[in-house]
Formats: C-alpha cells, structure tokens, sequence
C-alpha cells in the first residue's frame, strides 16, 4: 500500500515536471509563432500594396512626364519658343487648364476620392433641403392623386454604387430563380439533360452586349405603355441572363452526380420523390451549387458595368461612361477610383456568399 | 453442442429441401450478365440459397467473385437476368424497407444528425406513429448501439465506427424482414469490429431478424452465423459448400474462441477458400 503511494507520488512529480517542460516550451514558443503569423498576415499583404502604389506612382510620373515633354515640344514647333516657355511655367504651376492628361497618380486618385465623397455629402444634404422644401406639397399633389415631386439632380457617387448594387442583386436573384429550379430539373432527368445541354452550351458563351441588346428588343415592346424604369429592367435581367448559367451548370452537375450511396439509402428507404429530392439530393449538391451561386454573382458584378454603361442606366457603369466622355481634369482619376471601388465591392460579395455558404452547408471547408 | 457431423447436409444443393413455413428468403437459379464489349460476362448463374426465418448466415468468398452482386440483386438495387428472389413466397419488386441493408461504407446523410439519419427511415415505416412515438424508436436503437450522447451529432463529425453503429441503428430501427449486411465493417481496425460485431450480435439476439452477411473474416463469419456460405470463384459463380455452425446462443466470443470446434469449422472454411 506505502509503496503504491510513493509510486504515484514519483508519478505526480514527473507529471509536474512534464507539464512545466511543456509550459516553458509554450512560453517560449508562442511570440514567436505569434510573430510570424504577424509578418504573414498583416506585413507582407502591407509592403505588397506599398510595392504596388510605389509602383504606380513612378509609372504615372514617367507617363506625366512624357506628356508633358511632348506638350512643350508641340508648342515649340507650333506656336515657337515664347510658347514653349509659357507651357512650361504652366505646367510647373501646376495650373488646371494646361496639366498633361495621362495616368493619375495615387494622391490625384485619393484627392478624387475625398472629392467624390464631399460632392456626395453636399448632394445628400441638397435631397434633404428639397425633400423638406416639397413635403408639404407633396402631401397635397398625393391627396389630388397627382405624382408627388421627386428630386431629378444628379445623382453623387455614393448614390451609383447604391442603384449598382440594386441591379445586381435583382439580376442576381432573377438568375437564382430561373437557374436553381431548371438546374434540379435537368439534374433529375438523363433526357432533359440531353435536351437542353445544347441549349445551354450555345447560350453560356454569348457575350453580354448581346444579351442587353437581346433583351432590349423584348422588353422595350412590353413597357411601351407603362412608365416604368425600363432601362432599370433591361439592365438587371441583362445581369441575369448572362451570369445564370454558371448556377445553371453547377445545379444540374450536383444533382445529377449525388453519391450513389445516398441514391441508394433513398432506394431501401423507398423515399417518395419530394422526400428524395429535399432530403437527399438537394442538400448533398448543395455546395456545388454555392459555388454556382458565387461566381453567378461575381460574373453579374463584373457584367454590369458594361451593361449599365450601355443601357443607359444609371450606376457605376455609367458613372465611368460619363467622366471618360467628360474628360474633365479630374476625370481619369474618377475613374481609377470607380475601378477600386468596383473591385472592393466584388470582394465583399464573394466573401458574403463564402460566409453563407460556409453557414449552411455540411461541408464546412469550402474556400476561395 | 455439436460435434458429430460439422458439415450440413440441409441444403437444395444436396437434394434436402426446407419446409417453405421457415423459409424467410429464396433465391432461386439465380443468373446475373454484365454485358461488356467483348461479350457477356456471367457473374452468378445457378445459385440457389434458402435462408430460414431467424436466421443468420454469413457468406464468404474470394474478392470479385459476386457476393455483393447477389445481395445488391436481394436488395433490389441490382435488377436481376435470371432466375426468382422471393421474401416469404413474394419476388421481390425493386428495393425496399422490408429488405435493411447495412452498406460497406456507412451511407450516413453528412449533412444529418445522427438522429435525423434514422429518423429518415423511421418515418417512412412507422407514418402512422406520432412523432414522439417514432423519434423513442430511433432513440432506442440509437442507445443500443451505444450513441447515447451523440444523437445530434452530425454524421461527418463522428469516427467511422461511431458513423457505422448508425447504420445498423439505421437498419434495425425500420424492423425489416431481412437484413442485408454487405462487409459492414471491412473499413474499420479490428478493434473497432470486434465492438461491433458485439453490439450487432447483442441487438440481433433481441430482434432475431433474419440477416444475410457478407464478409471477408472468417472468424467474423463463423463468430455470427448459424450458417456460413461459402461461393465458389467467378465467373459462374454459384454456391460451394455450406457450413453449419452449432454453438449455442447467446454467443460469448470467449467461449467460442475457446470451443474444439471452432478450429474444425476455421480449418473446413480456409480449406474452401484455399483450394
């Protein structure tokens, strides 16, 4: 009995021993381990995008300069050396009317940015005046049952990235609803599938210019009478259109290629078709059609731009249209600033629709 | 308990036929053909098996030789060139919950919990039981499977072993006529199947649901079964040689291991395997 006491009181001292052995290790260890994560994380992603903007800046430098060269060099044989001089001290001052326009560098694109967001804010209190100034006539015009008032001002930045998100989401939902649904079908039935793969291989490469025009055609017929915001509609199911099929593919691939072991489970179990499908094929090609999902969104996102710029609709898109036919001093910085935001926003989509997909599915290590 | 004769002359083969009262399941001339490119291939032809009400018989045989061939075609999964597979006097039509089959790879729905996994089978058999009446069903074969606290536990965050104790809960839970068992634990370590064998055996005593099993391991077949099956190699393959396994049951592992007959009846089914 004593001996079994010493024996597991030797016992609980070499434990003691091991645990502080390994303690002192994880003392020791943990900044370190901690440290690297830091420089992986956080540093090198950083020094990356200085390198980047460094980059960028000595690009636009060099192609300001060439513009500029060539700006002093066509007034010196056009208009001689008195000319030449005068465009050099312009330039040198830094005045508007004579800056060479090329590439911006990234403090134009940031001064464009705050610019942006300072004319946003004085839009935004301009509506609120107007909204105020036109309440109470607006009551009045709606009790004779006469449209209210709106504000027809031009819309600020801010304002675009919120009509873009609009028209994606509807066109993105409008892929969902028309994809997802086509999807199981085709995926349940060999025949369909056979009947309509040609349909969807001829449709899935068509470019979205040509979809827009498409659905133009259609839609500008059945909103003849209606004073609806027809380029709104065309523009989303545009977005739609060309960015279902990517769902369409994946959905009808899910279901069609559920583990034959859940087939048969459902077989033995003799589940009725309603049971079959919401029980076991839907939620087990689940992640195949997330993944349809995210790049449908991805795809409308990077369509739309395009479509909006010509439809004619208001948004990002057109926002990049117009200062590019502007040409305003500040324009091309405007635009390197829309293209930031635009790649920004797609990002935050994806990772959206990652975290969703990470929530509801069983398979939890879905990734980019 | 027997030692005199060790093999049983009861079988068609020998020109003996069961009383058909006790004849639970019927296989009868069975033929399967794949066809391939270069010709028919015949998997299984003539292969005629009688297996009693509650009765359990193992069958083994070499890789490839169409064991799981004949129970996919006795489950239904597998349509069938020749021959008659009739539960209880009945062909069967396709598959169905009267045939459980526990299968190789444990089949849980991953996205399920563990509960849920029986509950789908449960509710299918018992639509008239009230809810309550049917999730105490898949609760109890749960706890006989010893998944006392892992009902809500998703499917693929439990060990293969754990994900197979399912399955047989799974199978068990919609009280079929015949349960069909194809190699249920050729992936798990031997430890592993050894708990398992156990649990399928102690439920099995309870329920005495006639079960048809596929394995590799002798001693597992002769371990569970009241008869073991031996099939001759394919292509044709039909049944060889049938062996009756005389210990009593309840079965304890140790005294069987410890019994003299227990080497004869290894010796009788490594001969077939070997010839």
């Amino acid at each position: 009995m004593k001996q079994s006491v010493t024996v597991s009181k030797t016992q609980e001292l070499k434990l003691a021993a091991t645990a502080k052995v390994l303690l002192s290790k994880f003392t020791i260890k943990t900044p370190k381990f901690e440290l690297k994560t830091l420089v992986r994380k956080i540093i090198v992603p950083l020094v990356s995008i200085l390198l980047f903007i460094g980059l960028w800046h000595m690009g636009a430098q060099s192609l300001y300069n060439i513009e500029a060269d060539y700006k002093i060099q066509k007034a010196l044989t056009d208009q001689g050396r008195e000319a030449s001089d005068a465009m050099k001290a312009c330039i040198a001052s830094g005045d508007i009317s004579c800056q060479p326009n090329t590439l911006p560098s990234p403090a134009q694109v940031w001064e464009s940015f705050k610019t942006l967001i300072a004319d946003h804010k004085v839009i935004r209190a301009d509506k609120l005046a107007f909204k105020e100034k036109t309440a109470a006539l607006n009551a009045n015009r709606i009790a004779e049952g006469k449209d209210p008032i709106t504000y027809t001002g031009r819309p600020s930045f801010v304002d675009q990235i919120v009509t873009s998100l609009k028209t994606v989401f509807a066109g993105f939902i409008l892929a969902f609803l028309i994809a997802v649904p086509i999807g199981i079908v085709i995926g349940l039935s060999k025949t369909l599938r056979n009947a309509f793969n040609w349909l969807i291989q001829v449709f899935k490469p068509v470019s979205p210019v040509v979809w827009l025009l498409l659905v133009f055609m259609i839609v500008k017929t059945m909103t003849k009478d209606s004073n609806s915001d027809s380029a709104f509609i065309i523009s989303f199911i545009s977005v739609g259109l060309c960015a279902m099929w990517a769902t369409l593919v994946n959905t009808a691939m899910g279901v069609s290629s559920v583990d034959k072991d859940y087939i048969n489970v459902a077989k033995v179990l003799k589940l009725g078709p309603f049971q079959k499908v919401f029980k076991v094929i839907l939620p087990s090609s689940l992640p195949l059609i997330f993944t349809g999902l995210r790049i449908t969104l991805s795809v409308a996102w990077m369509v739309l731009i395009a479509i909006e710029l010509l439809a004619q609709s208001p948004g990002l898109g057109s926002f990049v249209w117009e200062e590019f036919q502007n040409g305003a001093n500040d324009s091309n910085s405007k635009i390197i600033v829309a293209m930031f935001i635009i790649g920004i926003i797609g990002f935050l989509l994806d990772r959206i629709m990652l975290m969703i997909q990470n929530m509801i599915s069983f398979n939890k290590n879905a990734t980019a | 308990m027997l030692t005199q004769d060790i093999k049983l002359s009861e079988t068609p083969e020998n020109g003996i036929s069961f009383p058909t009262d006790r004849i639970m399941l019927d296989v009868k001339d069975l033929k399967k053909v794949y066809p391939t490119p270069k010709g028919d291939y015949v998997v299984l032809e003539n292969l005629n098996l009688q297996i009693l009400k509650e009765e359990f018989v193992t069958i083994i045989g070499h890789s490839g030789c169409g064991k799981t061939t004949m129970l996919s075609m006795i489950a239904g999964l597998n349509p069938i060139t020749g021959g008659d597979i009739a539960v209880l006097g009945n062909p069967i039509k396709g598959p169905g919950p009267d045939r459980g089959v526990i299968f190789q790879s444990p089949s849980l729905m991953p996205w399920m919990s563990a509960l849920q996994n029986v509950m789908l089978g449960v509710n299918r058999v018992f639509p008239h039981a009230s809810r309550s009446q049917r999730k105490a069903i898949a609760k109890y074969y749960l706890h006989k499977v010893g998944l006392d606290g892992a009902f809500h536990k998703k499917a693929n965050e439990l060990s293969q072993g754990m994900q197979q104790r399912v399955g047989i809960a799974r199978a068990f839970a919609i009280k079929p006529k015949v349960l069909l068992l194809d190699e249920p634990f050729g992936m798990l370590d031997s430890l592993t199947r050894g708990e398992l064998q156990d649990i399928l055996i102690e439920i099995w005593n309870k329920e005495k649901i006639t079960a048809v099993m596929i394995t590799h391991d002798v001693d597992e077949a002769i371990f569970l079964a009241d008869r073991v099956v031996m099939m001759t190699s394919g292509p044709r393959a039909k049944i060889g040689d049938v062996l009756k396994i005389g210990f009593e049951r309840p079965r304890a592992r140790k005294t069987v291991l410890e019994h003299e007959d227990y080497y004869k009846y290894r010796k009788h089914l490594i001969d077939f395997l070997e010839h």
